[in-house]
């Protein structure tokens, strides 16, 4: 039917796997933003949800990286990790096999996707659903990005895979709700790790607000690592929400720095309902033959 | 050198609880069938996790390995800051793109303070 939501989230495993040795004053008001997203989304009663993630090497690797991957299937295993480390149970997540076909048939005509049957949860979904679904009763369709293994898909495909997705959104009967999970700027799982780029974050965040295309657009990977680090590849989820936003501008509901979980962390969200939201980016029309074919 | 079998090898451990029980029974075996030089085998069998990251292994795909050493998040840190050290810059794959000159170097680059004594203990309970 159409695309109900759309927002952007961080998750970096210490959310939950070190929340014990945050700040408790800035970790709590964290928490209540990204419950408070949970509640945002589910009053827009989405029947599915769609996860833009920049996962880490738990599927894809560069023996066969795709640019874009959308997972196929009826459910989904997670997380990877060890659950004590991560601070998350290994669950089951279900999917939708027969939704998520549709999705990518019609993804397909502005975006080249590999689709995966067999696809095991990171971090990188399973932090933000502990939030979004804590009890797993929403159907998730995983799509990812690479972020991760050079060469990276460059950020106005980027954009342009968030397009497609909202195309597709917007064919089936469906009511999805979209969130990209990613940076900003950080160097997981390296010895800078735990740094954070505060201003570029914020100046990133201003442009992903005012949706601004050009200026989204207006880095390149060089700059990124040496500013936000590899952990800043991983805008493109960002970017890829923005694309599939079609003009819509955003809030940030929380952003703060918080060392011990390694990332700025970062609640925000579109405005679907306001001025530019509800267009359609690349045709949101369904037509005869393209859906479940 | 060849990275990418030294990656693909941790990448196909992380995954396989089946592979990581024959690692623990014979390291040197399981490592045969990848296309590795000898210094990179005998960085994988140490297992020395400062010369890996100076091969250029992705941390997303080292601290799992070093997890499963049962190396704690700040050792794996002080770990890799060692290799750099007694190494040099990490020598291909991503961290390469613009040498890595230190915590410090790297804060001092972004206009940032270097980092207050304690500051690797928090950054050892983020990623």
């Amino acid at each position: 039917m159409a695309l109900v939501f759309a927002g952007v989230a961080s998750h970096a495993p210490g959310i939950t796997g070190r929340s014990d040795r945050a700040d408790p004053e800035v970790r709590d008001r964290f928490y209540a933003a990204y419950h408070e997203m949970a509640a945002a989304m589910r009053r827009t009663e989405p029947d599915a949800l769609i996860v833009v993630a920049a996962e880490h090497f738990a599927n894809f690797f560069m023996n066969n990286m795709p640019s874009f991957a959308i997972g196929m299937a009826d459910f989904y295993d997670g997380p990877i990790e060890d659950p004590e480390w991560l601070g998350i149970d290994r669950v089951r997540v279900p999917g939708d096999r027969d939704l998520s076909r549709r999705l990518i048939e019609r993804v397909m005509h502005h975006s080249d996707v590999s689709y995966a049957e067999e696809w095991k949860f990171d971090h990188g979904i399973m932090v933000p659903l502990h939030f979004l679904t804590p009890d797993y009763d929403l159907p998730v369709v995983p799509a990812n990005i690479n972020c991760q293994g050079p060469p990276l898909t460059p950020l106005h495909r980027a954009w342009t895979f968030g397009e497609s997705l909202r195309a597709a959104a917007d064919a089936v009967p469906e009511r999805i709700a979209l969130v990209g999970t990613g940076g900003i700027s950080h160097w997981p799982a390296t010895p800078d790790s735990g740094k954070i780029n505060e201003r570029w974050d914020r100046e990133f965040l201003d442009r992903w607000t005012r949706n601004d295309r050009s200026a989204l657009l207006d880095y390149d990977d060089g700059a990124i690592y040496r500013d936000a680090g590899q952990g800043g590849f991983e805008i493109r989820t960002f970017v890829a929400v923005s694309g599939a936003a079609g003009g819509a501008t955003g809030t940030v509901h929380f952003y703060a720095p918080i060392p011990i979980f390694a990332v700025g962390c970062t609640i925000a969200t579109y405005d679907l309902a306001g001025p530019g939201g509800a267009q359609g980016p690349v045709g949101g029309q369904r037509t005869a033959g393209e859906v479940g074919s | 050198m060849s990275l990418y079998y030294v990656q693909k090898f941790l990448f196909e451990l992380n995954r396989s609880e089946e592979l990581q029980a024959r690692y623990r029974e014979d390291r040197s075996a399981v490592l045969d069938p990848y296309e590795l030089t000898e210094e990179e085998r005998a960085a994988l069998i140490e297992p020395d996790i400062g010369l890996l990251f100076h091969f250029g292994v992705n941390g997303q795909i080292l601290m799992h390995f070093a997890a499963l050493h049962k190396i704690e998040w700040s050792d794996y840190l002080q770990a890799m800051r060692d290799g750099v050290e007694r190494h040099g810059p990490v020598r291909e794959g991503v961290y390469a793109v613009t040498g890595y000159e230190g915590v410090d170097a790297h804060s001092a680059e972004l206009g940032q303070a270097p980092a207050p004594p304690g500051a690797a203990a928090e950054r050892a309970g983020g990623q």
